[in-house]
């Protein structure tokens, strides 16, 4: 069984986290009636003895004495960090995980990736070491955190790059929150782009994030379950918004949006931990969804989001949640990759599902979803049989589809009006390190990505002949 | 004589443990000692207290499913696998052929080849060595092909027959086409035989012949090793006086692969279906062999949606190749008949030389064993191995997908990160097209 550390940079990146924690920890405290430390538990979480001095990791298949996160927390202020030290979770970290400074980053991806990041470079990758090392096979790094801000955004990214200089073999998984329109964040669309330069380049995947979409589906759930309709109504406390069960009581503002995001950590890492007739490696998502280096976004949903009461029959809600995962307002990002071209697309399943019913639903929605020419079969499953708590079944879909790159043109857009006026430049050329070609780089970058995009999405409808096949000499 | 078997990877060690577990209850069914003693002798070694021990090494690059494999075969009670008779590594090879082939086979050479020898050594006599595998994965397929590349070193007079699983056209790996070429073009050079079950036709058995409604992989499997252990069993063959044959493999082998172009081996077994009818049913030798030979002319896997209009071309005919494209035009042919009255089937119908290619006379182009004894509570059973075309469209399909991929050089990055270059596609596409066009000139 293969280990994975959980990188969580800034004020977003550790709310996700946290809540990916304490739903991790429900999880297996559900699958797992024993309290013993299994393969499973030992994917995500050390278990440690307190009595030892050196907090000596134990063997798979003994007692849980002590649970602890493979986590590296970081955080240039101290506010988040310290709730989390006095909340519940707070034995699932200690101090040589954490990293944090007082002062922030002021919303300045400058200040995150070039100040701190050459301050604390040290501290980072003793402490990723550290983390690394409790591992006897590290499989990957999960960095979570925001685009908008400065810490997530800049010192965030630069982590990704440390991790790819320390660890080039330990697959990178990168989830970012995008900032919505109207973030209040004024300097947001410079730090998103600087940032997505250096995701571009240093990244194996990255699975986009848009705040507006997370808004929107918290939204459409509350409404549905106060509406109370008889037959329509959500579930009560919808697992995939509450955190109930979990360790945390009170709900914070952020909590709906952030337990999201957790489930979908969840969901990409329930096949490396449980068992399942169809294994999906972490490893094996960039190999599979990733055709051309730099084409690594990979738009996920997830279903079911909105759980309805039990009016169907299981087969038919089964079904279901197979073209919800298609359908425009189960995407974490405001786009709908119907109506553009996917380039390849994975189907994680969990729970009671088998592999004619996957069969099934792909020859069944097969037909109204474009693929490019050369990988019209560009399907990759899963299936793992432990479903997440409180469902049946649940899918987790990732695609690399050409409609991301309409939050990319979004973001450029945004950032151009900014820099045409040169607005709070010198804010960012105040930094050591920081120079206006970086600014011109990174558009530059992000405009080669959307042409790229573009280039593929204007092969979409044209039948494109087969390549002619080598021929042998009789 | 004994089949070491080699599972490979996450299919390869599924369909392993299911044949080994139709061969074993196969061969405890009843009081039919001789042939028991036969089967037995083939997949099994006892220890001192009786227990039998299958000839099988597992490797894979990850551990769930050799874990699940071994305490599955544990928990039947009727035989186990070796205790240390499996190699297993923590991180899979990630659906790349190229990490399977390049890095992780030769890093666990010397452990793998130690373990193939000390169950060779444990054999009386080696009828030769089984590798089976998927071609879709990394590690079945990559590590495979590596691992039968050593066998071919450490034993190179030894049979290895490869069996290979292909992928579903759609939906399991994103990449299969690549790994499907590249372990099919290495595995030409390094194998006597290639016997291959497609998931997609077995899949069409579950659902059609044997009414399952929610197909599961392990279906799927134990179709495959339904047809597998049918032509694995002790049969008599025609040079084996009455006894049961001594080399399996070399026979199969001998019979159906006579020249190194053509290694392509097909099966398809009559009758299949729920175990529940089975009771209800009756067949006569007749009835199944007209199925079956039907079946092999127009390349149909199994016994409904028969084509009956599709007919060996007349001798006439035959220069101006006027054969319509559905005929399927054999090499060589393996007939296995299983069960009651084995001795009065009368298989002409075979040996017809329009079903074969002009080069080879009927009587070398077809074989047939014969075990008077049933197979797998089928009272009759027939399969037939064939070198035929059969294969000949899906392997189209295979790499003509994968070079429409290759001609916009997706997902080729992956490869190269780990050592497999553009120009090592192009030979095994090269090497593949020639397999093509070598099949294309049967008829």
């Amino acid at each position: 069984m293969t280990q994975s550390v959980v990188v969580q940079v800034g004020q977003c990146g550790n709310q996700v986290g946290c809540r990916f924690w304490d739903l991790a920890l429900r999880e297996h405290a559900h699958v797992n009636k024993k309290g013993l430390y299994d393969e499973a538990l030992s994917s995500f979480f050390r278990n440690v003895d307190s009595r030892e001095s050196d907090g000596g990791a134990h063997v798979v298949g003994g007692r849980i004495q002590h649970l602890k996160a493979r986590a590296v927390l970081v955080d240039m202020e101290e506010g988040v960090v310290n709730e989390i030290l006095q909340g519940p979770l707070r034995e699932m970290f200690d101090s040589t995980q954490l990293l944090t400074d007082v002062s922030g980053s002021g919303n300045n991806w400058a200040v995150g990736h070039m100040t701190y990041g050459s301050a604390y470079r040290e501290q980072i990758v003793d402490k990723l070491r550290k983390a690394a090392e409790h591992c006897d096979c590290l499989q990957c790094f999960f960095l979570i955190h925001s685009m908008g801000g400065g810490t997530g955004s800049g010192l965030g990214t630069r982590v990704l790059s440390l991790l790819e200089e320390e660890f080039p073999e330990v697959c990178r998984i990168v989830t970012s929150i995008y900032p919505s329109a109207e973030d209040d964040v004024i300097t947001s669309p410079y730090n998103s782009v600087l940032a997505m330069r250096e995701l571009t380049e240093h990244g194996d995947c990255v699975l986009p994030v848009e705040n507006q979409s997370l808004v929107n589906i918290v939204d459409k759930i509350k409404h549905m379950s106060h509406s109370g309709k008889p037959g329509s109504a959500v579930k009560r406390d919808s697992t995939i918004i509450s955190g109930q069960g979990g360790l945390s009581g009170a709900e914070k503002p952020f909590d709906a949006m952030n337990n999201i995001v957790a489930n979908l950590l969840l969901n990409i890492t329930s096949s490396a931990r449980f068992e399942g007739s169809l294994n999906m490696d972490l490893n094996e998502i960039a190999m599979n969804l990733v055709p051309f280096p730099r084409l690594h976004y990979l738009v996920p949903s997830l279903t079911p989001l909105y759980t309805l009461a039990d009016v169907c029959v299981p087969t038919r809600r089964l079904d279901q949640m197979f073209s919800d995962a298609f359908s425009k307002d189960h995407q974490l990002i405001q786009a709908d990759p119907k109506h553009s071209l996917y380039l390849a697309c994975a189907l994680m399943v969990r729970g009671n599902v088998q592999v004619s019913d996957l069969r099934r639903n792909i020859e069944r929605l097969k037909p109204v979803l474009p693929f490019v020419s050369w990988n019209q079969e560009g399907w990759k499953t899963g299936l793992c049989s432990v479903p997440p708590v409180g469902h049946s079944h649940a899918l987790l879909a990732l695609a690399n589809n050409t409609c991301v790159k309409l939050t990319f043109m979004e973001l450029r857009e945004r950032f151009i009006k900014l820099y045409r006026k040169k607005a709070h430049l010198h804010h960012y050329l105040h930094v050591d390190g920081m120079e206006q070609s970086c600014f011109s780089e990174a558009i530059s970058s992000l405009s080669s990505l959307i042409e790229e995009y573009q280039h593929l999405d204007a092969t979409k409808g044209t039948l494109m002949p087969d390549a002619p096949r080598l021929r042998i000499a009789r | 004589m004994s089949i070491v078997t080699v599972q490979l990877g996450q299919c390869g060690n599924q369909v392993g443990h299911e044949l080994f577990d139709i061969i074993c209850s196969d061969a405890l069914e009843g009081q039919r000692k001789l042939y028991s003693t036969a089967s037995c002798e083939r997949f099994f070694h006892q220890t001192t207290n009786g227990e039998l021990v299958a000839r099988a090494v597992l490797i894979d690059m990850e551990p769930k499913v050799i874990n699940q494999s071994i305490s599955r075969a544990a928990k039947s009670g009727r035989w186990r696998y070796g205790e240390s008779s499996h190699f297993s590594q923590k991180q899979g090879s990630g659906n790349n052929w190229a990490n399977g082939y390049c890095v992780h086979g030769p890093r666990h050479r010397a452990v793998v080849e130690e373990l193939v020898r000390r169950e060779v050594e444990r054999c009386d006599r080696l009828a030769g060595l089984m590798a089976m595998m998927s071609v879709a994965g990394g590690t079945g397929s990559g590590v495979g092909t590596y691992a039968t590349q050593c066998l071919r070193d450490i034993y190179p007079k030894s049979f290895i027959l490869n069996h290979l699983t292909w992928p579903y056209g759609t939906g399991e790996v994103i990449v299969q086409n690549y790994n499907s070429v590249l372990t099919l073009a290495h595995l030409y050079q390094l194998s006597d035989a290639i016997l291959v079950h497609e998931n997609d036709t077995v899949h069409r058995i579950c659902s059609q012949l044997l009414n399952i409604k929610h197909i599961s992989f392990g279906d799927v499997n134990g179709v495959i090793a339904h047809q597998l252990g049918s032509i694995l069993q002790p049969a008599l063959t025609a040079d084996s006086h009455g006894v049961y044959s001594r080399n399996p493999l070399g026979e199969l082998v001998s019979a159906l692969t006579c020249h190194p172009e053509y290694k392509l081996l097909s099966v398809c077994t009559i009758p299949q279906m729920p175990s529940s009818s089975m009771a209800y049913s009756t067949f006569s030798w007749p009835s199944l062999l007209k199925h079956l030979r039907q079946m092999l002319i127009s390349n149909t896997k199994m016994e409904e949606g028969i084509d009956w209009q599709v007919r060996p071309p007349a001798g006439s005919e035959r220069t101006r190749s006027l054969t319509g494209p559905s005929f399927n035009t054999s090499l060589a042919n393996l007939l296995i008949l299983r069960g009651k009255e084995v001795y009065s089937a009368e298989t002409g119908g075979f040996g017809d030389p329009a079903l074969y290619t002009s080069w080879l006379s009927s009587e070398e182009a077809f074989n047939l064993w014969k075990s008077p004894v049933s197979f797998n509570k089928y009272e009759k059973c027939a399969t037939l191995v064939s070198n035929s075309q059969a294969l000949l469209r899906p392997l189209d399909n295979m790499v003509g997908k994968a070079w429409n991929m290759f001609a916009s050089r997706a997902y080729i990055h992956q490869y190269v990160k780990f050592g497999i270059s553009e120009e090592d596609f192009l030979d095994s596409f090269t090497s593949l097209e020639q397999v093509i066009s070598s099949y294309g000139q049967l008829n």
